[in-house]
């Protein structure tokens, strides 16, 4: 007689915790070919609401973790996925109906993703940054730091995973935290990876994960007046225009759709950062 | 008012008198009437023809050409053709060689392009002369230095340039926004169609017959003036790549909404509300002179300007006491004398704007100090101001006054200080006024703002970069990240690919 299994409960990863949806509300999450997998929690507005608040709160903290700590950490976000690569490649079967070569394929492309940006966190600085020679006895610095909170959908086609990845990755290399809508219709691999972010000390609301519709969330996280940066990664199919329209209320950076995956770049790194520059008086002596 | 407020404010000692010295205005050949300059020649507008006036008097300089959407459509053809067909085909080495040339045409032209700042502006000509047009020579020095040199902006190799630049520049540094803008655009390879401020389209006009002397290419850089109908044309047209805007936050956001979705690449450098932190152990006689220049310089007409004084409370009355002091020494008037400090407002509508924000402050319960010095009949002008007493909420201490209005708060530790500075949505600049190196070196890093100065306020370099946080704006002006904003990475273009998993 086979074993009955335990199924998962997913839920929404918000603040460190893993509450349910505050309005009640869950969504059938399938195979492809429509078999049930799980009932995922459907984020509401007051969800990203939520979100933003933690993500705000976790900012000062993460923003002013050195590089090399949130290089550590980024990293061993990378180790625990390796560690737990079976169950990734067994969701990314069942969501994404995808053989186990491919599934491998892309878990193994989102850890390596996680070990290429967790390298730049003590680096970005020195090649975004820059010593200015203004003609006159002052010291000038232009250093790169964090936007502040960044809103994302991730990318919706395919590649929930690596999707995810692309996009929450770059932004936490200097010090942002991160609201992400997560794939609508393959969130399972979204919410196993924030047990990975839990226990990775990463610290709690530095990266924030809804589950539900895109099109529901995102106009609240584009309008929001205390989200700085918005990523429309896998926004293609929404109104992403409006989007942006939303978001120049209050001037947020914003990127636009992209096709797939968007690749690892320090470009997108840098996106996310404000150039400062500080003039220091050379005194006589 | 305190015995030691009328002791400050009593007549200004006789040494202090000086007889006029005003520059002459001879070096001007100015014409009657200008019209646009599109294709490498002044054409008339189809709009109706405005004045440009001398804030300082009142009276009409010139008439100016005023473009209207058709006359916009034929500078972005003019554009697109030079790029096209010249500027993109250009070496780097040839491009630079044709922005050094502008800059030493601006040297030789320094006093003529000086005087017409101060007439057209208000500004007192000792800035015209010793910053805002030193400037502009600088500016184009600095980045025809960088026209063969783009491969190490940082943007790796072979980056291209964006094609068609639409600018849009304020009425407070005329001419050197104009360099600001259009000396980064053309190094990187753009052509450009740039639209002066209404009120201050004269240096620009001056600006458009050095570039014919300097023969540069037609069509690569049009100057298209008129007001706000003019800019909208420009930045909304169809076949520009790029928008770059200096000027207020409510303008800067409705181009945010009106480009979104069309691709183009935009830089917004809006307003500001810049905290100048004084602390205890401050280098008091260079902190008060740089108050004095962080909000008094240019009539206060400064995005980054330093208009939220946030002094340590146990020096708050010796600080305020000899603002005063000084401020009662600053003569203002005639912007073309050489001992002018403080110069016109620029426009009616700003000195409205001005005066409508101090009665508020005075309204709402800040204690309003005002300069005892002669106010000239004609023009438009308002004596420097402090206001004490301010509290974070007083919409003086919250919105941009754009003039020589000081709001003065105060903090008991570095904290507070950094958290007062950061309460507002903007986030250009500030200034900290320490001896204590490692106290300047951690508020710098906690202060949310593009631009620091520690121990000095207002200084401008080519090679530095300029920008806000949060609703200052995006994009960067000057330096090597200057140039950023007018190219795009040949690999951060290219569509994005799936290493490994499917796409």
């Amino acid at each position: 007689m086979t074993r009955l299994t335990v199924p998962k409960t997913y839920k929404l990863y918000i603040g460190g915790k893993f509450p349910r949806s505050e309005s009640g509300r869950t969504y059938e999450v399938a195979t492809k070919k429509g078999a049930f997998l799980a009932n995922a929690a459907l984020a509401s507005r007051k969800d990203a609401r939520d979100a933003v608040v933690a993500a705000r709160a976790a900012f000062s903290g993460w923003s002013g973790a050195t590089g090399y700590n949130r290089g550590q950490v980024l990293y061993r976000i990378a180790e625990l996925l390796e560690g737990r690569r079976e169950q990734f490649i067994d969701e990314l079967m069942a969501t994404e109906s995808l053989s186990k070569s491919a599934a491998t394929a892309q878990l193994d492309t989102a850890i390596d993703a996680w070990v290429w940006y967790a390298g730049w966190a003590d680096k970005y600085v020195q090649v975004a940054g820059n010593g200015n020679p203004v003609s006159g006895p002052y010291f000038n610095l232009s250093t790169p730091e964090p936007s502040g909170v960044i809103a994302i959908v991730a990318p919706q086609d395919s590649s929930s995973l690596l999707g995810l990845v692309s996009v929450i990755a770059p932004a936490l290399v200097s010090g942002n935290t991160v609201v992400v809508v997560a794939h609508q219709n393959a969130p399972l691999s979204a919410i196993s990876l924030s047990e990975v972010l839990a226990t990775s000390d990463v610290p709690g609301g530095v990266v924030n994960i809804l589950t539900g519709s895109p099109a529901e969330i995102a106009p609240w996280l584009a309008s929001h007046a205390d989200v700085n940066g918005l990523d429309l990664a896998g926004a293609e199919r929404l109104e992403w225009v409006d989007l942006q329209i939303a978001a120049a209320d209050t001037l947020k950076r914003v990127l636009g759709p992209v096709v797939g995956v968007p690749a690892p770049s320090v470009e997108r790194i840098v996106q996310w950062t404000e150039t400062k520059t500080v003039w220091h008086t050379k005194s006589l002596i | 008012m305190t015995e030691n407020d009328k002791a400050v404010t009593a007549k200004a000692p006789s040494f202090l008198d000086y007889a006029p010295a005003p520059e002459s205005t001879s070096v001007l050949h100015l014409k009657k009437h200008y019209g646009l300059f599109i294709d490498g020649e002044f054409v008339d507008g189809r709009g109706d023809a405005f004045s440009t006036i001398s804030p300082a008097t009142e009276k009409e300089i010139a008439s100016i050409s005023n473009a209207n959407s058709a006359d916009v459509d034929v500078a972005v053809a003019a554009a697109r053709k030079a790029y096209d067909r010249t500027w993109s085909k250009l070496s780097g080495a040839d491009r630079g060689k044709y922005l050094f040339r502008i800059a030493r045409l601006v040297q030789e032209r320094a006093r003529e392009l000086a005087v017409a700042e101060s007439l057209d502006n208000g500004k007192p000509i000792k800035e015209s002369r010793d910053v805002d047009v030193p400037l502009v020579a600088a500016w184009f020095f600095y980045y025809a230095g960088w026209a063969d040199k783009l491969d190490y902006a940082g943007l790796g190799p072979n980056p291209q340039s964006l094609g068609v630049a639409a600018q849009v520049i304020p009425w407070n540094f005329p001419l050197l926004m104009l360099a600001w803008k259009i000396a980064p655009a053309l190094a990187a390879g753009n052509t450009v169609v740039i639209k002066p401020a209404e009120t201050t389209p004269l240096s620009a006009m001056i600006f458009a017959e050095i570039l014919q002397q300097a023969d540069l290419p037609k069509g690569v850089v049009n100057i298209v003036t008129g007001a706000g109908d003019t800019g909208h044309a420009l930045v909304n047209h169809p076949d520009v790549n790029k928008v770059a805007f200096t000027g207020s936050t409510g303008v800067g956001r409705a181009i945010a909404k009106s480009v979104a979705g069309t691709g183009k690449k935009v830089t917004l450098e809006l307003g500001g509300k810049a905290a100048n932190i004084v602390f205890d152990d401050a280098p008091m006689d260079q902190a008060i002179e740089g108050i004095v220049n962080g909000i008094f310089f240019n009539q206060g007409h400064v995005c980054c300007a330093g208009s939220r004084l946030l002094v340590q409370e146990n020096v708050h009355d010796e600080v305020v006491d000899r603002l005063k002091a000084r401020l009662s020494t600053l003569r203002m008037g005639d912007p073309l004398d050489k001992n002018t400090d403080i110069g016109a407002i620029n426009s009616k509508a700003q000195l409205d704007r001005i005066r409508e924000l101090s009665d508020i402050g005075e309204a709402e319960g800040s204690e309003r100090w005002t300069a005892d010095c002669p106010i000239p009949e004609n023009g438009f002008w308002f004596a420097p101001t402090i206001f004490t007493n301010v509290s974070t909420s007083s919409r003086i201490a919250r919105e941009e006054v754009f003039g020589p209005v000081l709001s003065v708060l105060t903090f008991r530790t570095p904290a507070e200080a950094i958290a007062k500075a950061n309460n507002t949505p903007y986030g250009l600049s500030a200034g900290i006024w320490s001896e204590k190196g490692s106290r300047v070196l951690a508020v710098a890093d906690k202060l949310r703002a593009g631009v620091i100065w520690a121990n000095t306020f207002n200084r401008f370099d080519p090679a530095s970069p300029f920008g806000g946080y949060k609703e200052s704006g995006y994009g960067r002006e000057g330096g090597r990240h200057g140039l950023a904003s007018y190219l795009e990475s040949a690999g951060w273009a290219a569509p994005a690919v799936t290493k490994g998993g499917k796409k």
